[in-house]
C-alpha cells in the first residue's frame, strides 16, 4: 500500500505539469486576465476588451472553430459580461453549442445561456426543443442540465411545453433528479400558481419521499403554500412535526449533520412552516409544543447554525397560540442573543425582541441597557436594527425621546433608503402619539428638511390632510393650524435656499390656507415672504405653482402687491406659471368671484370634483358616433395585449374561430350604446353622455378642468418629488452642533444612560404598562382623521353621481319656472288636501317646497335607487307631508302591496299636476299617473297620452277622465312591457284638458325607466342554473367593484346587487356566486360573479344579445352608487 | 429567495456574478458598484448584515456577506430567508470550493470562473437552496468532472490519479486545512 502512495507521490510533479496542458484552452482567457490587470485605467480596459470581442467575433464566425474552442470562448464571453461588457454576438453560439454539442458542450452552453439571457428573451424559444430532448435523456448529467435551466431562466408562457416531463422527473429513480425536479416545480409555482395547480397531489408525494434531500426541497413549496393559505394545510401540521421530530432525534444519516448538528437548513425550513401554521390557531398550535420545547433544549451548542435555529424557534414560539412555558423559554434564549459577544447574534438578539415586543413589551425592559449600548454602536445596522426595535415600544410617554433619538440617526444617515424609512416612521409617531402642537409641528419639520424631496408622497398627503381636515374640535384644529403658520413664519424668515422642495410646498400650502387665522401678522408679510421665495432660482418650477396657488388664496385687499407679482409673472417663460398669474391677475381684481372659485372656511371635502369627467361624455359620444373605437379600460387592454403575444404552443390550431369570436365581444361592446342613442327622443344628450360613461372608465382621474372651466388648486396637494437636494433647516443644525459637543466623562456617560433608560422605557413598566400592553386598548392616536365620506376608491362614483343630480335638478327647476310663469288661476273651491295652502302666493310657495322635493325625487329617479318599497326620502322626514307623498294613499287598493317606487312629480302648471309611481308587477311594469287637479275648479275632458318607442303597452286604463273634480286626484295605469333590453327608455306625453269648454290646454310631460324596472328575479336550482348557462349564448365578462366594507365581500356585493337590481342569488360557493333574473317578456340572464383579488368578475349570459349589456351597466351604476 | 451571488475582491472587481432575477446589464454593474460600495467601507467587527439597499428589492431585501482574505462572497436575499442559515450557506460554499479547487484561492475563482459556476449550480438552483450537504454537492461535481476527463482522455489521467490520491485518505494531509470558523486565511495572492 504505501509504495504505491510513493510512487504515486513521486509522480505527482510530472502529472501536474501536465494537467497545466489540460489546463491550456484556458490559455487565452489567462491571458486576458493578465492583460487587465495589467492596465492601469478603466479606458485601458475598454479598449483591451473591445479588441477581444473583435477576435470573438471573428472566431465564432469561422468555420473552422472547434467545438473545445468554442466553449473557450464562451468562458471568455462569459468574463467580459462579468465585467459589464456587451457580448451578445455570443447568445446564439451558447444556444447552438447546447444544443449540438456533447455534455461538455452543453455544459458550457446552458451556463451561459442562464447568465446571459433573461426570461424574456427571445432566444430562449430556439431552446425549448433542445430542453425538451434532455430532459428525456437517459444521461444524468444531461437530464440535470436541462432541470436546471428550466429553473433558472424559463419564463411563463414556455412552462406548459415542459411541465409534463417535468412533472415525470418526480417519479425518477434517482434522487438527484427528483430533487431539482421539484425546485423547478417550486419555481414554475411562483411564476405561473396556476398552471401547477393539478400537481398538488405529487407535491405531497415529494414531502413523503424517502430521500431527506427531495423532502427537503418540497419543504420550499409547502412554505410558500402555507403562507399563502394557512388553513388549507393544517392537516400536514402531524407530519411537520414528526419530521421536525425526527430530524432532532438524528434519525437522518450523518451526512446531513453540519457541525454536528442535524440537517440544520431542514429545521429552520419547519420552524417556520409549524409558525405559519400555528398562528392564531390553538389546536395546530397544541401539536408542536413538545417539539418546539425539544428544539429549543437541543439547540444548546454554541455555533452559528444552532442560533439560526434558536432564533426561528423563538420567532415560532411567539407566533403560535402562547404557551407560557415556552414563552419563558424563549424570553431566555432571546437574552442569550441579546448579551451574546458576537455582534452577528446581537443583531438577531434585536430583530428577535422587535418581533417579540409586539407581544409583550415587558421583554424589552429586561434588556434596556443592552439596547442604550446598542443606540450608541459603531454599526449602523446595528443602530437601525435598534431604532426599529424602539418604534415598535414607543407610546405617549417615551415619544419624544425616541423620535428625538430618530431624529439625530437621520442627521447623520446618508442612506437614501434608511432615510426615506425611517422618516416614514417618525411621521407616523409624531401623528400617533404627540404630547403638544407646538412638539407636532417642530417634529415634522425636522421630517420635511431631513427627507427632504426623499419623501414618500403620502408623508407631506398625509400631514396637509390632517391640518385640513382635522379633529372633531375646531378650536384644537385651528391652534394646530395657528402654531404651523407662525413657526413657518419663521422657517421663511430665514434662510430659505436649502429647504427642500418639499417642504417649501407643504408651507406654501399652509400659508395659503391658513394666514388668515393669524390675526397680528400683516399679510403684507406672508405675502412678501412667498414672493421672495418666487425668486429664488433654487425653486423647481413646480414648488412655484404652489406658491403662486397660495398667493392667490391670501389677498383680500392686498390688491397693488399681487398685481405688481403678476404683471412680473405675466412674462415668464413657464407657460404655467404665466396662466396662474393671469389667474391671480383676474381673481385679485374681482373679489366675488375669487370668494366663489375659492371659498374662504369652506369644508374640505365640499368640493365637489367631477372625477368622471362626465363634461366630457358630450364630446365622447359625439366621437363613438363618428366611428372612433371605444374605450377599454387598461386591464382588458392588457389582457387583449397578452392574449396577442402568449406563445401558442399548439401548431396552428384553432387561430380563426378563436379570432372570429374576439371580434364579436368587442363588437357587442357598443349596443347599449347605440340602441339608446338611436332610441331617443327628447333629452337625448343627457342619456347618451350616461351611456358614454358606462364605457368609460375614469376613477381615478385628476380632474383639472370642471364645469366652469379650470378647477382652483384646492384639491392639488399631492406634491411630486423633485430632484432631491440634502437640505438642513437652520434649527436642525443647531441641535446638531449641541450634539457635536464635547462628550461628558465616563461616570457621567453611565449617569446619562441611566437617565435615558428611564426615559425611554417609561410606560413600559410593570405598573403603568398594562394599559400600553394590550395594543386595543392604547391610548388614542392624538390626531385622528375624520372619517372621510368618501374614500378615495368610491370618490369618483360618488362625485359623479351628485355631479349628476345637479344636472337633474336643474332641470326639474326649469320646469317648475316654466310653469309658474303661466298665467294663474284664482283659489277658490274645496280643496283635497287640507294643508293645501289657499292663497296663490302661498301656493307659490307649497310649489317651491315641491320643486324641493322633486329636485330629491328626480335625482333618486335617475339613480335607481328608489327600487325598494317605499324609502321615507330625507325631506319628508323634515318637512310636514307635502303633495305628492300622499299620493301613495291613491293607490287603488289591489296594488297598494306591490312592490313600488317613490312618487315622482312630472310636471305641473297652475292647473294640473302630474305625478308617477312605478309598481314591480310579475308580469309588467305598472306606471301609474296621477293627474292633481291644482284648481278649485273642475277640469274636463282630461286625456292622457303616452308615448315610448322602445315599450310596448300591455294595457292601459284610466287614461281618459271626463271630469276631473276641484283638488281632487285621478289615476291612470299604464302596464308597461320591454321587449328589446335598453339601459335607459324615456317616454313621453302629453295632457289636454279643458279649463273651459272648447278651449283646450296641453301639458307636455316626460321621464325615463330604466331596464331595472323591467328586471324580475329568477328562481332557479342551482342545477337548472347550469343547464340553463349552457345554453346560452350571449356572454359578456366584464371586472366589476368589489364592495368590501364587510366581511364577506362577495356576499355584500351580491346582496347590493340584489337590492338595487331584484336579482335572485341563486347559489353561492366559496368565492363565486351565481345569480339569476329574467326580463319581463321572459328573458332570462344569469350571472356568475367570481372574487378575483380586489375585483368581482362579472361573467353574463343570455339569449338576448344586449340584455348581458344592459344588466352590466345597471350593476356598475348600483355598486358605484354604493 | 437569493436574488443575486456576488463574489468580488478587495478592490470591488467581480470574480463572479450570478443573478437570479433579471436587471438589466447596466443595472447589474451598478448593484455590484453599490454593493461593493457598502460592503467594503464595513470594518471586520461589525455584523454580517446590511440591510435596505433600495437596488434590489427594497426594504425587503437584506444583503448577507462574508469577507475571505482577498474576496467578498455577498449574497442578495429576500426576507424568507434565514440570515444565519445563509452566513452558514457561504461558508458550506467555500468549503466546498476549497475541497474541489485544493486550497481554494482567487485564481482559482478567475481562471476556472466556469467550474464555480458549475459548484454554485449544485448548491443554489435558481434562486432556491438546493443543496446545504457539502459531501453531497461534491459527489455531484466530481460526477461531472468524471465526465470531462473521461472525454479528456490522456490529459484527464494526472487528474485521476490526484483524485486517487486524494481518496487514500491519507494522515498527512489533513482535510479543511485553513478553515476556521468564520474567516478562512485563504493565501492571499497577488491581488489582482
Amino acid at each position: 500500500m504505501s509504495d504505491v502512495v510513493e510512487k504515486t507521490l513521486t509522480a505527482l510533479p510530472g502529472l501536474f505539469d501536465s494537467q497545466t496542458g489540460a489546463a491550456k484552452i484556458t490559455n487565452r482567457l489567462r491571458q486576458l486576465v493578465k492583460s487587465i490587470t495589467e492596465l492601469t485605467s478603466k479606458h485601458e480596459e475598454e479598449n483591451l476588451i473591445k479588441q477581444e470581442l473583435c477576435a470573438m467575433k471573428e472566431q465564432v464566425s469561422s468555420p473552422n472553430t472547434s467545438m473545445k474552442q468554442m466553449r473557450e470562448i464562451m468562458v471568455r464571453a462569459m468574463y467580459c459580461e462579468m465585467l459589464g461588457y456587451d457580448a451578445s454576438f455570443t447568445y446564439i453560439h451558447a444556444i447552438k453549442l447546447a444544443q449540438q454539442g456533447g455534455v461538455l458542450e452543453k455544459r458550457v452552453g446552458y451556463l451561459a445561456v442562464s447568465l446571459f439571457l433573461n426570461e424574456g428573451h427571445e432566444l430562449l424559444l430556439l431552446l425549448v426543443n433542445t430542453v425538451l430532448k434532455d430532459l428525456q435523456s437517459t444521461n444524468l448529467i444531461e437530464a440535470c442540465m436541462a432541470l436546471t435551466v428550466v429553473a433558472q431562466v424559463f419564463p411563463k408562457d414556455m412552462i406548459p411545453a415542459v411541465l409534463p416531463l417535468v412533472e415525470d422527473k418526480l417519479s425518477h429513480p434517482k434522487e438527484i433528479i427528483r430533487r431539482k425536479a421539484v425546485l423547478a416545480l417550486y419555481k414554475f409555482y411562483l411564476i405561473a400558481p396556476n398552471q401547477v395547480q393539478h400537481i398538488h397531489g405529487k407535491f405531497r408525494k415529494a414531502l413523503s419521499d424517502r430521500d431527506p434531500g427531495v423532502m427537503a426541497s418540497s419543504l420550499h413549496i409547502y412554505l410558500q403554500l402555507i403562507r399563502e393559505s394557512p388553513d388549507s394545510y393544517k392537516d400536514l401540521t402531524g407530519s411537520f412535526v414528526t419530521i421536525l421530530k425526527q430530524v432532532l432525534g438524528g434519525k437522518l444519516p450523518v451526512d446531513f449533520n453540519y457541525h454536528s448538528v442535524p440537517a440544520p437548513w431542514l429545521q429552520i425550513q419547519l420552524l417556520r412552516i409549524l409558525s405559519l401554521l400555528g398562528k392564531e390557531d390553538q389546536s395546530t398550535s397544541e401539536l408542536m409544543y413538545e417539539v418546539l420545547d425539544e428544539s429549543l433544549r437541543r439547540a444548546e451548542m454554541n455555533h452559528n447554525i444552532t442560533y439560526a435555529i434558536l432564533y426561528e424557534c423563538v420567532k415560532a414560539v411567539y407566533t403560535i397560540h402562547p404557551k407560557v412555558e415556552l414563552l419563558e423559554k424563549a424570553a431566555r434564549c432571546i437574552g442569550n442573543f441579546v448579551l451574546s459577544p458576537k455582534i452577528n447574534l446581537k443583531y438577531l438578539g434585536l430583530k428577535a425582541l422587535t418581533y417579540v415586543v409586539q407581544h409583550d413589551a415587558k421583554l424589552a425592559l429586561q434588556h434596556q441597557m443592552t439596547i442604550i449600548e446598542c443606540l450608541d454602536h459603531s454599526d449602523f445596522t446595528i443602530k437601525r436594527e435598534t431604532l426599529e426595535l424602539l418604534f415598535r415600544i414607543t407610546n405617549a410617554q417615551n415619544v419624544t425621546v425616541i423620535v428625538e433619538k430618530m431624529l439625530d440617526f437621520l442627521r447623520g444617515c446618508n442612506d437614501e433608503h434608511t432615510i426615506i424609512h425611517l422618516v416614514g416612521k417618525v411621521s407616523e409617531l409624531a401623528e400617533k402619539f404627540a404630547p403638544d402642537n407646538s412638539w407636532f409641528i417642530q417634529t415634522m419639520n425636522c421630517v420635511f428638511s431631513i427627507g427632504g424631496d426623499l419623501l414618500q408622497q403620502d408623508v407631506p398627503n398625509n400631514f396637509l390632510r390632517l391640518l385640513a381636515e382635522g379633529s372633531e374640535s375646531k378650536e384644537e384644529d385651528d391652534q394646530l393650524r395657528l402654531y404651523a403658520v407662525e413657526s413657518y413664519l419663521t422657517v421663511l424668515k430665514g434662510h430659505t435656499s436649502h429647504l427642500p422642495q418639499c417642504f417649501l410646498q407643504v408651507m406654501s400650502w399652509v400659508l395659503g390656507e391658513y394666514a388668515h387665522l393669524q390675526g397680528s401678522v400683516d399679510r403684507r408679510e406672508v405675502i412678501r415672504l412667498l414672493t421672495q421665495l418666487l425668486d429664488q432660482r433654487s425653486v423647481s418650477s413646480e414648488t412655484r405653482v404652489w406658491i403662486l396657488s397660495a398667493l392667490t388664496k391670501i389677498p383680500e385687499g392686498q390688491t397693488d402687491l399681487i398685481l405688481h407679482l403678476a404683471e412680473r409673472l405675466s412674462s415668464s417663460q413657464d407657460t404655467v406659471l404665466r396662466q396662474q398669474a393671469q389667474e391671480l391677475l383676474h381673481l385679485s381684481q374681482d373679489s366675488q368671484l375669487h370668494e366663489w372659485v375659492l371659498p374662504r372656511g369652506a369644508p374640505w371635502d365640499a368640493i365637489e370634483v367631477d372625477s368622471s369627467l362626465s363634461f366630457l361624455d358630450g364630446f365622447v359620444s359625439e366621437a363613438l358616433a363618428a366611428g372612433a373605437a371605444p374605450y377599454k379600460p387598461p386591464h382588458q387592454r392588457q389582457e387583449e395585449l397578452c392574449e396577442d403575444r402568449a406563445l401558442n404552443l399548439e401548431p396552428y390550431s384553432f387561430s380563426l374561430p378563436v379570432s372570429l369570436s374576439s371580434c364579436s365581444i368587442t363588437d357587442r361592446q357598443s349596443p347599449t350604446l347605440l340602441s339608446v342613442s338611436s332610441g331617443l327622443s327628447g333629452n337625448s344628450t343627457e342619456l347618451s353622455q350616461k351611456a358614454g360613461s358606462s364605457t368609460l372608465i375614469l376613477e381615478g382621474v385628476k380632474r383639472v378642468w370642471g364645469k366652469d372651466g379650470y378647477l382652483p388648486q384646492k384639491e392639488a396637494t399631492a406634491p411630486l418629488v423633485d430632484e432631491p437636494s440634502a437640505a438642513v433647516q437652520p434649527p436642525v443644525q443647531q441641535e446638531a452642533a449641541e450634539r457635536t459637543e464635547p462628550r461628558p466623562e465616563l461616570s457621567t456617560r453611565n449617569q446619562d444612560k441611566q437617565q435615558l433608560a428611564s426615559s425611554l422605557f417609561v410606560g413600559l413598566g410593570v405598573g403603568s404598562s398594562v394599559s400600553l400592553l394590550g395594543r386595543s386598548e392604547a391610548p388614542p392616536p392624538r390626531f385622528r382623521k375624520k372619517p372621510r365620506p368618501h374614500e378615495s376608491s368610491s370618490s369618483g362614483t360618488s362625485e359623479k353621481s351628485s355631479g349628476s343630480s345637479c344636472r337633474s335638478s336643474h332641470h326639474t327647476t326649469d320646469i317648475f319656472l316654466y310653469g309658474s310663469f303661466l298665467e294663474e288661476e284664482p283659489a277658490t273651491s274645496k280643496s283635497a288636501f287640507d294643508h293645501t295652502p289657499k292663497s296663490t302666493t302661498a301656493n307659490g310657495l307649497s310649489q317651491n317646497k315641491d320643486t324641493k322635493e322633486d329636485k330629491h325625487a328626480n335625482t333618486s329617479q335617475i339613480f335607481g335607487g328608489d327600487m325598494v318599497i317605499v324609502r321615507p326620502s330625507t325631506i319628508q322626514d323634515k318637512h310636514p307631508p307635502s303633495e305628492s307623498s300622499d299620493l301613495t294613499a291613491l293607490l287603488p287598493a289591489d296594488l297598494k302591496d306591490l312592490p313600488h317606487s317613490d312618487v315622482i312629480s312630472l310636471t305641473s302648471d297652475p292647473s294640473l299636476s302630474l305625478s308617477s309611481c312605478r309598481l314591480f308587477r310579475d308580469e309588467a311594469l305598472l306606471l301609474l299617473i296621477f293627474i292633481s287637479n291644482c284648481t278649485e275648479t273642475v277640469i274636463k275632458d282630461v286625456a292622457v297620452q303616452l308615448t315610448c318607442e322602445e315599450l310596448k303597452t300591455a294595457s292601459l286604463r284610466g287614461n281618459i277622465v271626463d271630469c276631473l273634480e276641484a283638488r281632487s286626484t285621478s289615476v291612470c295605469h299604464y302596464a308597461l312591457l320591454m321587449d328589446d333590453p335598453h339601459t335607459n327608455v324615456s317616454f313621453t306625453g302629453t295632457v289636454s284638458y279643458q279649463t273651459q269648454p272648447g278651449h283646450t290646454n296641453t301639458l307636455p310631460f316626460s321621464g325615463t325607466l330604466s331596464t331595472a324596472d323591467f328586471i324580475r328575479p329568477l328562481v332557479l336550482t342551482t342545477e337548472e342554473y347550469g343547464k340553463l348557462w349552457l345554453s346560452l349564448s350571449h356572454d359578456v365578462k366584464q371586472n366589476l367593484k368589489l364592495l368590501t366594507d364587510a366581511g364577506d365581500p362577495l356576499r355584500t356585493t351580491l346582496n347590493a346587487l340584489k337590492d338595487a337590481l331584484q336579482l335572485h342569488v341563486v347559489d353561492i360557493i366559496g368565492s363565486e356566486g351565481i345569480v339569476a333574473c329574467r326580463l319581463l317578456s321572459g328573458a332570462p340572464c344569469l350571472l356568475h360573479c367570481r372574487v378575483s383579488g380586489a375585483a368581482l368578475v362579472m361573467w353574463l349570459r343570455s339569449p338576448h344579445p344586449a340584455l348581458p349589456d344592459c344588466i352590466l351597466y345597471h350593476c356598475q351604476r348600483a355598486l358605484a352608487h354604493r | 429567495m437569493i436574488k443575486a451571488i456576488l463574489i468580488f475582491n478587495n478592490h470591488g472587481k467581480p470574480r463572479l456574478i450570478r443573478f437570479y432575477q433579471y436587471f438589466a446589464e447596466d443595472m447589474q454593474q451598478q448593484i455590484i458598484r453599490e454593493t461593493f460600495h457598502l460592503v467594503s467601507k464595513r470594518d471586520d467587527n461589525v455584523c454580517n448584515f446590511l440591510e435596505g439597499g433600495s437596488l434590489i428589492g427594497g426594504s425587503d431585501y437584506k444583503l448577507i456577506y462574508r469577507h475571505y482574505a482577498t474576496l467578498y462572497f455577498v449574497f442578495c436575499v429576500d426576507s424568507s430567508e434565514s440570515e444565519l442559515g445563509i452566513l452558514d450557506l457561504i461558508q458550506v460554499f467555500v468549503e466546498t470550493l476549497d475541497k474541489c479547487f485544493e486550497n481554494v484561492c482567487e485564481l482559482d475563482l478567475i481562471f476556472h470562473m466556469d467550474k464555480v459556476h458549475y459548484i454554485l449550480q449544485e448548491v443554489v438552483m435558481g434562486g432556491m437552496v438546493l443543496e446545504t450537504n457539502m459531501n453531497e454537492i461534491v459527489a455531484q461535481v466530481e460526477l461531472q468532472n468524471r465526465m470531462e476527463k473521461s472525454e479528456g482522455g490522456l490529459s484527464g489521467a494526472p487528474a485521476r490519479a490526484v483524485s486517487a490520491v486524494k481518496n487514500m485518505n491519507l494522515p498527512e494531509i489533513p482535510r479543511n486545512i485553513n478553515i476556521g470558523d468564520i474567516n478562512i486565511k485563504v493565501p492571499s495572492l497577488s491581488p489582482f
